[in-house]
């Protein structure tokens, strides 16, 4: 008779975690120097989230970094969510509704880079992302020292470095460079996203630039290695895959198999240490290039169309809609 | 070279899905199996048309090579191969290709005792080639509808059919999708810098073990999923990156035929705002 459980391995699957043990709870790693006292609250166990992985919550480190972070962020958070409940009249009800709507725009582009805005024109929007940046700024500390004081090394807190690259191009950097606050990111869901379309529209549609094609090979790169090397743990969990850090100074036989998989699949194949170079990189170098690509847009090349035919990227499309004149120098006759 | 100092006692017998022991054997460091057959038959097929299409086409150069489907006057009819015939085939072909791909990866797994995790996984991509190559287009009536085989090419289909829609970031479905493409690869820089991080502490720090991971996580954001956990996430998360991409296109067209700016309405229209 066909078995498929025998046919297919499903016992191997581990999707779930089928037992979970209580144990003591894990008070944390020592530190280096005299610092345990830093870390605050009673770790407590969940089962649902022990379905998927541990079970234990907490204990958490503060440190000063982390309540500078944290007051920081609450700052900008409450900023940007009064802002939004001002512009619906503080109607909550509206404010629910409206939500993804809602933003908190930047200054106009005349004010230029000014710091004295006035607030309801954003002034607000300014101080938003002052507190913001402090925030992330006092977080990439916290992440850095943290990983000193367990004697770790500091590789997380320089992939952070290349995402917050990302957020300073956008907001700060690019703004700075095109010489107004207004070229900056607004906060809220649609706004963001009608500032991307916008932002691509006016420099000639971004998937011209190259740093762009370059981010998005190494967003969907990284997707692709996670499915491969998640899978491949996971895949090998029944031999202890898992034990990453272990099978790295002393090669067991998930570490053989998962490498064996990948070889007699594609003829090449990654270590249990290497794999995770790889991951490093894609994941960092997918904000890096994006970041790039932002900050050449509008600043060194116009469009990225006409730049692409240029440097013959791109072919020369036949016009199919009429001449129309650019609205802004049509707007520039009628002020007149 | 072929052969890592550790490999040979794992290439035994076994686990193929079919064929017996016809095709089980490796060539170099690759496992043949029916499905490596399989897979260089349409692989040869499918390269040699793409190549072939190049020719007849008006440019070399790589950017501007362009494989474009039907005209919709096709419908979903066969088009002369000129016309987009070549794109149907290079298609199936690629389809074959992958399919079997797949079906390899099942039987190296079987092989070695492993799960299936990543077969599994890059049935995901695969699902999602189909429903922008295949399901949309026959939902719309006309293989036409499938996205054209060039760098710039596709990436203009890309660009026109969301502005089809006006604007597709306010598609849910892609809002998800990105979602999960950024969440995956927020995921593995973690992932792969606190690994690093514990293997190369720098100056004269020992390497750490297990435990480490979980530590700075925990004490950084409160919760650590674990070493086995992450790897689930992380696989959940990337397979639906690839399943969201797929829904957010399907609907676009045979769905929803507006802007998607328009789609929000149901929300703004609910009755319990009064």
């Amino acid at each position: 008779m066909f078995d498929y459980r025998t046919q297919f391995g499903t016992q191997y699957q581990n999707i779930f975690n089928r037992i979970q043990v209580r144990g003591p709870s894990d008070p944390g790693a020592p530190l280096k120097g005299d610092l345990e006292a830093n870390r605050v609250g009673k770790p407590f166990h969940s089962y649902l989230l022990g379905l998927i992985g541990a079970a234990q919550v907490g204990p958490f480190y503060l440190g000063t970094c982390g309540i500078l972070s944290i007051v920081c962020g609450f700052i900008a958070f409450e900023i940007i969510g009064l802002n939004m409940l001002a512009s619906v009249n503080w109607n909550v009800w509206q404010f629910i509704r409206l939500l993804p709507w809602l933003g908190l725009e930047p200054p106009a582009p005349a004010y230029g880079l000014s710091l004295t805005v006035p607030l309801a024109h954003g002034g607000w929007w300014l101080m938003a992302g002052a507190f913001l940046t402090a925030s992330i700024i006092f977080w990439w500390f916290r992440v850095y020292l943290r990983a000193r004081d367990l004697g770790l090394g500091t590789h997380v807190a320089w992939a952070f470095a290349a995402a917050i690259w990302l957020y300073l191009v956008c907001g700060f950097i690019r703004p700075l460079l095109l010489g107004d606050w207004g070229e900056g990111v607004p906060f809220g869901i649609f706004p963001h996203l009608d500032w991307t379309a916008s932002l691509s529209i006016r420099d000639g549609n971004l998937y011209y630039d190259p740093f762009h094609m370059l981010s998005i090979v190494f967003l969907y790169g990284s997707t692709l290695l996670f499915a491969m090397h998640g899978g491949t743990i996971l895949a090998t969990s029944r031999y202890w895959g898992e034990r990453e850090l272990e099978l790295v100074t002393d090669r067991g036989t998930a570490a053989e198999r998962g490498a064996i998989f990948w070889r007699w699949t594609m003829g090449f194949n990654a270590t249990f240490e290497s794999i995770h170079r790889w991951a490093w990189w894609f994941a960092v170098l997918c904000p890096l290039t994006g970041g790039i690509g932002i900050l050449l847009s509008g600043t060194v090349v116009d469009n990225w169309y006409l730049w692409g035919v240029k440097h013959g990227l791109a072919p020369v499309y036949p016009a199919v809609y009429p001449y129309i004149a650019d609205p802004a120098t049509h707007l520039k006759s009628i002020l007149k | 070279m072929a052969m890592m100092n550790f490999e040979y006692k794992y290439r035994i017998r076994g686990g193929t899905l079919i064929g017996g022991d016809l095709f089980d054997f490796w060539f170099g460091p690759f496992y043949v199996g029916f499905f490596g057959v399989t897979t260089m038959f349409f692989t040869l097929i499918g390269t040699a048309l793409i190549v072939y299409a190049a020719a007849i086409g008006p440019t070399w150069n790589l950017w501007q090579i362009n494989i474009p489907p039907p005209d919709l006057k096709y419908g979903l009819g066969f088009a002369p191969m000129r016309s987009g015939g070549l794109w149907q085939w290079i298609t199936f072909c690629a389809l074959g290709a992958f399919v079997s791909w797949d079906l390899r990866m099942i039987e190296i797994a079987r092989k070695l005792g492993m799960g299936l995790h990543t077969p599994i996984a890059f049935a995901c991509a695969i699902a999602a080639y189909f429903s922008l190559e295949v399901i949309r287009p026959v939902l719309l009536g006309a293989w036409g509808n499938g996205f054209p085989y060039g760098i710039i090419s596709h990436l203009d289909w890309v660009s026109n059919v969301g502005y089809q829609h006006l604007d597709f970031h306010y598609n849910p479905a892609h809002m998800i999708a990105v979602t999960f493409f950024f969440t995956t690869t927020f995921l593995l820089s973690m992932h792969g810098g606190v690994i690093l991080s514990a293997l190369n502490p720098g100056g004269d720090e020992p390497v750490k073990p297990s435990g480490y991971e979980d530590s700075f996580f925990r004490d950084l954001i409160v919760y650590s999923v674990g070493p086995l956990g992450i790897h689930r996430l992380g696989w959940f998360c990337a397979m639906n990156a690839g399943l969201w991409s797929a829904v957010c296109i399907v609907i676009s067209g045979p769905f929803w035929t507006h802007g998607w700016p328009q789609w929000w309405g149901w929300w703004l229209n609910l009755p319990i705002w009064g």
